[in-house]
């Protein structure tokens, strides 16, 4: 396939107001960092949701990685306390 | 647990155990097929779904009518892009995606192709198609790959005033003219149906999905949705005093739902095999949006290469 | 009333009208997801001046008149748009370039316009100019990026720079009206616009290594209700179902 119109990816991170971190909000496609920051602005915070922008290229995140002969479930299976069913719930309180 | 246990089995554990799946986690490489075909077709409907409505953004009767519409078929944009990126997350390429879209390839939900002659179907379609639309995604917010849960909640919570945008379009022709009256009838005859296709055939007849609840990526049978659907927008029909055209719709007492006539569904699979008004027209413009812009895309790929091997020359 | 404070309203909300008019036609279109997006803010930024001034333009004829009037059943003649902004969008090169110079103009003018002697419009241009800023920078970038990007879209961009040209002028040619705003300090000095637009035009059509058009010949008339065959195209769209169904409330 040739990339050669295909936008590269941006993970974008929005602070929603003075106070709080910048919060990964997700993702969207630009050519370079000016415009991945006007379409992060277009695309999500239409609705006001951000006073703060941050993008970069998805591509220099460096994330860890679950390892496969020991998957990163497996610490799930002690703690039962996590289940909703572990808790004793009075049965006229209804759905919780 | 052993350490024989497979690692499909150690996933479906996790699963049930109410756990989300992330991007990095293990996953059965059918469970990423699943889900990759799935968001992608539902970024897919989002898209071919701005059509429809676009369709009236130049001849909206009021500007408050057209700001509305505007602001909601760019949601609709905005919601393509959210699935997309979902869909990216687990190793799909956005540009794959649409030209599967371009090329037939890849499915879109049928109900975008029928067609809008009337103004009264930008109130259906918030109403019903929405209104179907939003039974199934909030079901989806809880969906196990954690990406799609958590795009659908942001699509939920934008969600909420398209169908309020569509309703209120229908109130004020169902309070109009006669002739207003006798518009938001006919588009009500025309979208109740098709509505209710959106929810997918009836469960006997849905082979995957089984599956699909397994994995919890679906939550809810079809039949289920549909019901829950059929319930909600009953009454909502009752209050704009128009008729929902199917003759045997009646309350049940005993299992306080409604029972609805028979689906036509020859007429589902006519749309979805390419048959409806609109198949050629949509796919059409959606080709020729993507092919005008190339250029565009490159050029802008272009001046993004020449600027970065400036600034690494001034650096240097 | 004030008949020329009235028309001057209404040629800053018809251009508003008009151009988010166009640019809803690409909603569904764009060339891809983030601009379509991006380009309807645009135009949601314009429908929302074209209602303030639209409102405030009926308030000002009084009794009977609200916003839809003054957008659904006013025939062509009555319509006070710069031409420029009536023209098809043709490609996103061509909305772009249009954009470019009519982002460029509506910058200078509203900050103009933030010292209006008129509190209406005043408190208008308040709200406006942080979306007409954005515009303006995003217009630029856009035509910097064309321009300097391919041989193709330099080409391109460079065709639909030289065929808007003759549009332009209009924006600056002053009529009975600009000499009235001018004089009541409603409005400003179209010379110092014109120079301000000049100067920045030029200056990023250098960056974008494009060449600035040197024709001379410039189309008019717009602002005085004389308008090219593509006005009638959008207002008969436009306003079909109000004018069909008159006695409707929607």
């Amino acid at each position: 396939m040739s990339d050669k119109d295909n936008w590269k990816i941006w993970e974008v991170f929005i602070r929603s107001r003075n106070g709080l971190s910048h919060k990964h909000v997700g993702s969207l496609h630009a050519p370079d960092e000016e415009m991945a920051i006007k379409n992060a602005r277009d695309v999500y915070t239409r609705r006001s949701e951000g006073i703060s922008i941050w993008v970069c290229p998805s591509e220099s995140i460096t994330a860890s990685s679950p390892d496969e002969s020991e998957p990163l479930f497996t610490p799930a299976d002690d703690k039962v306390y996590r289940h909703p069913t572990f808790y004793e719930i009075p049965d006229e309180i209804g759905h919780m | 647990m052993t350490k024989e246990t497979s690692l499909e089995d150690r996933f479906q554990h996790y699963v049930d155990a109410e756990n989300k799946i992330e991007p990095k986690d293990w996953m059965p490489e059918k469970y990423r097929k699943t889900l990759i075909r799935q968001i992608s077709q539902h970024g897919h409907s989002e898209v071919v779904g701005m059509l429809p409505e676009a369709n009236w953004l130049t001849r909206a009767p009021s500007l408050r009518r057209k700001v509305a519409l505007l602001a909601k078929v760019q949601d609709e944009a905005g919601h393509g892009l959210y699935l997309y990126s979902a869909a990216e997350t687990l190793g799909a390429d956005r540009m794959d995606m649409v030209k599967d879209l371009l090329s037939g390839k890849a499915k879109y939900s049928s109900i975008f192709n029928y067609p809008t002659p009337s103004w009264a179907d930008m109130g259906a379609i918030g109403w019903l198609v929405d209104g179907a639309a939003i039974a199934n995604q909030v079901m989806l917010c809880r969906t196990s790959y954690g990406p799609y849960a958590r795009a659908m909640v942001k699509i939920c919570k934008e969600e909420s005033f398209h169908q309020r945008q569509g309703y209120e379009i229908m109130i004020s022709l169902a309070n109009g003219t006669p002739t207003q009256r006798k518009m938001a009838q006919d588009a009500l005859n025309r979208w109740w149906w098709p509505s209710l296709m959106m929810f997918g055939p009836t469960d006997d007849l849905s082979p995957n999905s089984a599956q699909s609840m397994k994995w919890k990526i679906k939550r809810k049978s079809n039949d289920e949705l549909r019901q829950e659907f059929i319930d909600k927008t009953v009454p909502q029909a009752e209050y704009l005093g128009l008729s929902i055209p199917d003759k045997d719709l009646k309350w049940n007492e005993e299992t306080k739902h409604y029972e609805h006539g028979e689906i036509e569904w020859t007429e589902f699979y006519d749309v979805i095999k390419g048959n409806g008004k609109c198949n050629k027209q949509r796919l059409i413009a959606r080709n020729k949006a993507h092919d005008n812009g190339e250029w565009i895309r490159e050029a802008a790929n272009a001046y993004a290469k020449k600027q970065s091997e400036r600034k690494k020359h001034q650096a240097a | 009333m004030d008949t020329k404070l009235l028309e001057y309203t209404l040629r800053l909300g018809d251009n508003a009208l008009i151009l988010g008019q166009r640019l809803v036609e690409w909603c569904g279109h764009g060339p891809v997801l983030e601009q379509d997006i991006a380009l309807s803010n645009i135009a949601l930024d314009q429908l929302g001046q074209a209602r303030m001034l639209l409102q405030y333009a009926a308030e000002q004829k009084g009794e009977g008149f609200t916003e839809d009037k003054l957008a659904f059943f006013r025939p062509e003649e009555e319509f006070k748009n710069a031409l420029i902004l009536e023209l098809p969008n043709e490609d996103w090169g061509f909305t772009l370039a249009r954009q470019f110079y009519f982002d460029t103009y509506n910058y200078f003018l509203y900050s103009e316009l933030l010292k209006s002697s008129d509190e209406n419009i005043k408190a208008i241009a308040q709200k406006a100019i942080k979306e007409i800023s954005y515009h303006a920078q995003w217009s630029a970038e856009w035509i910097i990026r064309l321009g300097d990007g391919t041989e193709e879209s330099h080409h391109r961009i460079q065709k639909s720079i030289d065929d808007l040209w003759e549009w332009t002028g209009e924006l600056f040619t002053k009529d009975e009206i600009d000499l009235f705003a001018e004089n009541d300090n409603i409005g400003p000095n179209l010379d110092v616009i014109k120079e301000n637009w000049h100067e920045k035009v030029s200056q990023i059509l250098e960056i974008a290594t494009l060449k600035k058009p040197e024709a001379e010949w410039m189309q008019s008339g717009g602002k005085q209700g004389s308008h090219t065959e593509y006005l009638g195209f959008i207002l008969a769209e436009m306003q079909s179902l109000p004018r069909m169904y008159p006695e409707a409330n929607w």
